[in-house]
């Protein structure tokens, strides 16, 4: 097994790791290649906190269903305006 | 001639959560935050031609929906007047001495945090819209509303590498816009 791994291809890890999608190998070749590599050190933490950040429960989104609404009452009030 | 054009199909996407999040921070109630933003975009097409493209459609959108919350907050209190009782001390000795009254507040402990977590909010959905649209519509896709990688390359007719290119993309601009504050 290859285990020196390139830059690109451990943030490509780092990325999916931030969505549970990355194996146990990848796993692996990532917390190596963090050993030596400064930069992707940082890169991690980063990625990292900000994944946290936006899994913070207070941050929220209007929900699918209510934005179709939301555009349906826009666009009846456009057709009016139009007409 | 103005700078900044305005289109009302596309409110409801690129602006619907930032104004929901900063609404929230602002009234504390979902269903009522949701309110206020669709009267705001219904406002908003109302006076479109008041629009002189000096600011940006969403400067302009919160300037409205600001109005909006105003106004709630106007009606509310005046409910509250209402219904509310007004306890007066009948003398000087009663005063101050009631056990209520010594006991600290649980509430203001947690203030600044839940003022801190509201902001977060505001905080992401500013920089995503900083993104190029495809990179912000798919990195919400992905991140907040959990779609699966094979739904989403579907949709946007994309490669897996591609998507996580976009992603990648996506996430170290998203890390620089909030490093300053938030990370």
């Amino acid at each position: 097994m290859k285990l020196k791994t390139e830059c690109q291809e451990a943030n490509h890890i780092c990325d999916k790791n931030q969505y549970n999608e990355a194996s146990l190998i990848d796993k692996i070749k990532l917390s190596f290649h963090l050993i030596y590599c400064r930069a992707c050190r940082k890169y991690s933490s980063r990625n990292g906190k900000l994944s946290k950040a936006i899994k913070n429960p207070s941050v929220e989104t209007v929900s699918m269903s209510d934005k179709e609404l939301m555009k349906q009452r826009l666009q009846e009030q456009l057709n009016q305006v139009n007409n | 001639m103005s700078t900044n054009q305005i289109d009302p199909t596309k409110w409801v996407d690129q602006y619907s959560d930032y104004l929901f999040n900063y609404t929230i921070a602002r009234v504390n109630d979902r269903d009522m935050a949701r309110d206020l933003i669709s009267e705001t975009f219904l406002a908003g097409l109302k006076s479109m031609k008041n629009f002189k493209g000096e600011a940006t459609e969403r400067t302009w959108l919160i300037s409205i929906l600001k109005r909006k919350i105003i106004d709630h907050y106007r009606k509310t209190n005046s409910k509250k007047g209402k219904a509310e009782v007004h306890i007066n001390y009948k003398d000087d000795e009663s005063e101050g001495d009631w056990l209520e009254e010594r006991v600290a507040d649980p509430f203001d402990k947690t203030a600044e945090d839940s003022i801190e977590n509201e902001e977060l909010g505001e905080a992401i959905f500013n920089c995503l819209g900083k993104l190029p649209e495809k990179q912000a519509r798919i990195f919400k896709m992905k991140t907040i509303d959990d779609f699966d990688t094979e739904a989403i390359c579907n949709e946007f007719d994309i490669t897996p590498s591609n998507f996580w290119v976009i992603i990648h993309r996506a996430r170290t601009a998203m890390a620089s816009c909030m490093e300053k504050n938030w990370l």
